[in-house]
C-alpha cells in the first residue's frame, strides 16, 4: 500500500484528544506527520502521510471523531501578478501560511505551512489564490 | 517667524531641478530626527499615497457612432450594465455593477466574481471587451441593437469619475457575534476573530492635510497610475472633528474626495477589480497627493506618525447595519499595523484591505515624476469645506409620498 497524503481538520472540542496515538495503536497505521497546527481549545489542522493495512479503516474512526478527513491532492498557489499584498487574507489563513512581513509589508505566502484548507481562496478580494490539481 | 512657500515658487523650484521631495514615511523619519521647524526648512514637498477598494468609482464613456445610428436605452460592458440615461452613445459604468446572471448571495456567500470594476480593469489592461446595446429606435438613431467589441483606445472618451474616494480615515472593523459575517471590510470572525482596517495611515493622502489647507477642487493628484484631478469634496464629506483618545492628534476623520481623471493613461497595476466574498464587487484604486510645505503647520500635520493617527473599532455585527454611532474605542494605525489589537481584554489578530506596500510605492513614483519635473503642483481653485462647516450626515428616513411627482 502506497503511503496516502490526507488533510484532517479538528473541532475545537476534540483537539486534545489522543487520536493519533489511536491510530497507530489500534489501526496499525505508519504515521508521518507533514504539517500540524493544533492548540488546545482551538480549531485544528494537520497533514499525514498514513501507510498501512487499515488506512480506510483509521481514516473511518477519524470521521466517527468528528474529523474532516480530505485526500490532499491539490495545492494552493499565489498568482504574484494579482497579489496586491492588502492583507485581507492574512488574519483569515489559520495556519499562518499568508502573513505580513515587516517593516516592508509585503505579505507572504509559505507553501509548507498551507494546509489547502482554501479560506484565502474564496477571501482574497483579488482573486490572487488559486487551487492547483 | 518660520519658513513659507508659495504653489509658484515649489513649481518653480520643481522646473529648475532643485526641489526637495519626501515621501510621508520620510518625512515622519526626518521630523522625528531633526524636528518640525528644521523639516519644514529643509522640504518642499511631502508625498502621500492610498491603495483601497473604493466602491465609489466608476467611469464615463463616449463609444463613436456606429451604422446606421443607435441611441442606447440599454448598455452592457461584458454583461456587465452600464447607465444610459444619458446623450446617445454615452454611458457610465459603476464599479459596483455586477454581471447579469451573477447568482449574488442566493447561495451565501456569494463570490462576485465580475462586476464593473473589473470591466474597467479590463480596459485599462487593453484587453478586449464586449459591448452590448440596445435601443428603442428613433427617426434620428435608427438601430435597435448592437453588439461588438471594443477597447479602450478605440472608443472616443473613457475618464474615470469617482464620486467618493480617499476616506480621510476609516473604521477598523470587528464582528462580536456569534457566526462568520461577509462585509465590504472583508471576512469578519466570529466572536472579535479578526480586525480588519483600511487605510494606509501616516501614508493616506487627507490624514496627511487634515484641515485641507494644500488639497482643495483642481487638485493635480495620481490616479490609477495617470493623472487626475480633484473636482469635489466627495460624498458624504463630514468633516467634523471625534472624540478621540488621549495621544490622537486632533484632527477630522470624515473627509472625501471626488477625483477623476483619464482612463487612457491608467493601469491595471493602480486600477483592479475586487471580488469581497458575500458583498460583491468593487474597484480598488490608488490615490497619491502631493503635498505642499508651505509652513510650519503644514509640515506638522503631515509628519504626524502612526501612533498619533487613530481609528474607531466598529462592531458589524450589530452597531453598523443597525446605524449605531457608538463604537468598542479606539486605537492607534502602530498599533494596527503591528498585526494585534487588544479589545474587551481580547487579543485580536489585525490585518488590512488596503495595501500599504503599494501605498509606499505610490508615494515613492509621485515622488520621483516631481523630482523628474513631470508633476508641477497646483493651487486649489476653492477650498474643500473643513470642521468648521459643521457638516452633518442627514438620514435617509422611511415615510410616505406626498406630493413630488413619484
Ligand atoms: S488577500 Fe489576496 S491580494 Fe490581498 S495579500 Fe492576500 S493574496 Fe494578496
Ligand atoms: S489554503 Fe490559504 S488559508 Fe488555507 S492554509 Fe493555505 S494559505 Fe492558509
Amino acid at each position: 500500500m502506497p503511503p496516502s497524503k490526507v488533510v484532517l481538520r479538528f473541532p475545537a472540542a476534540i483537539a486534545d484528544k489522543p487520536i493519533i496515538y489511536r491510530l497507530v495503536k489500534d489501526y496499525d497505521l505508519m504515521i508521518n506527520i507533514l504539517k500540524a497546527n493544533i492548540n488546545p481549545h482551538k480549531e485544528g489542522m494537520m497533514v499525514l502521510e498514513v501507510t498501512g493495512e487499515k488506512v480506510e479503516d483509521g481514516l473511518d474512526y477519524l470521521r466517527r471523531q468528528g474529523v474532516a478527513v480530505q485526500p490532499l491532492t491539490e495545492e494552493i498557489i499565489r498568482n504574484e501578478e494579482r497579489c496586491t499584498h492588502c492583507g485581507a487574507c492574512t488574519a483569515i489563513c489559520p495556519t499562518g501560511a499568508l502573513y505580513f512581513e515587516r517593516p516592508s509589508m509585503l505579505v507572504r505566502f509559505d507553501g509548507e505551512a498551507c494546509v489547502v484548507c482554501q479560506l484565502c481562496v474564496r477571501a482574497c478580494p483579488m482573486k490572487a489564490m488559486e487551487v492547483r490539481f | 517667524m518660520g519658513v513659507h512657500r508659495t504653489f509658484a515658487e515649489i513649481n518653480a523650484k520643481i522646473k529648475a531641478g532643485k526641489v526637495v521631495v519626501v515621501t510621508a514615511e520620510e518625512l515622519v523619519s526626518l521630523v522625528e530626527e531633526k524636528g518640525v521647524k528644521q523639516a519644514a526648512q529643509e522640504v518642499d514637498v511631502v508625498t502621500t499615497g492610498t491603495f483601497s477598494p473604493m466602491c465609489s468609482s466608476g467611469a464615463f464613456f463616449n463609444f463613436g457612432h456606429s451604422v446606421p445610428r443607435i441611441k442606447f436605452f440599454r448598455v452592457w460592458l461584458n454583461d456587465v450594465p452600464a447607465y444610459a440615461g444619458l446623450a446617445a452613445v454615452d454611458a457610465f459604468l459603476g464599479a459596483t455593477a455586477v454581471r447579469e446572471g451573477d447568482p449574488l448571495n442566493t447561495d451565501p456567500p456569494g463570490e462576485f466574481r465580475y462586476g464593473g470594476g473589473h470591466v474597467i480593469e479590463d480596459l485599462v489592461a487593453r484587453r478586449p471587451v464586449k459591448l452590448k446595446a440596445v435601443g428603442y429606435g428613433t427617426d434620428c438613431y435608427p438601430r435597435r441593437e448592437i453588439e461588438t467589441v471594443i477597447t479602450l483606445d478605440d472608443i472616443n472618451e473613457a475618464f474615470l469619475f469617482n464620486p467618493r474616494n480617499a476616506y480621510q480615515n476609516y473604521a477598523c472593523a470587528v464582528n462580536t457575534g456569534d457566526r462568520t459575517l461577509y462585509t465590504y471590510m472583508g471576512v469578519l470572525k466570529p466572536r472579535l476573530g479578526n480586525a480588519h482596517y483600511a487605510t494606509s495611515g501616516q501614508l493616506s493622502p487627507l490624514l496627511k492635510d487634515p484641515f485641507f489647507r494644500t488639497i482643495g477642487i483642481g487638485t493635480r493628484i495620481f490616479l490609477g497610475g495617470g493623472i487626475g484631478y480633484v473636482v469635489n469634496h466627495g460624498t458624504q464629506h463630514f468633516p467634523s472633528i471625534p472624540d478621540l483618545p488621549p495621544g490622537a492628534v486632533r484632527i477630522p476623520s470624515g473627509g472625501t474626495l471626488a477625483v477623476m481623471g483619464d482612463l487612457k493613461q491608467m493601469s491595471p497595476r493602480w486600477l483592479r477589480g475586487t471580488s469581497m466574498l458575500g458583498y460583491g464587487v468593487s474597484l480598488s484604486v490608488g490615490i497619491g497627493v502631493a503635498i505642499p510645505i508651505l509652513d510650519e503647520e503644514v509640515c506638522y500635520y503631515a509628519s504626524r506618525p502612526d501612533r498619533e493617527l487613530y481609528a474607531p473599532i466598529v462592531d458589524y455585527a450589530e452597531a453598523y447595519p443597525q446605524r449605531r454611532s457608538e463604537n468598542l474605542g479606539w486605537v492607534s494605525y502602530a498599533e494596527l499595523r503591528s498585526g494585534k489589537i487588544t479589545i474587551n481584554g481580547k487579543e485580536v489578530p489585525t490585518a488590512s484591505l488596503s495595501s500599504y506596500a503599494r501605498a509606499r510605492e505610490i508615494c515613492q513614483i509621485l515622488k520621483e515624476w516631481i523630482q523628474e519635473g513631470k508633476f508641477l503642483l497646483t493651487e486649489p481653485v476653492a477650498p474643500l469645506p473643513g470642521p468648521e462647516a459643521g457638516i452633518v450626515p442627514k438620514t435617509l428616513d422611511i415615510r410616505g409620498v406626498k406630493g413630488g411627482r413619484g
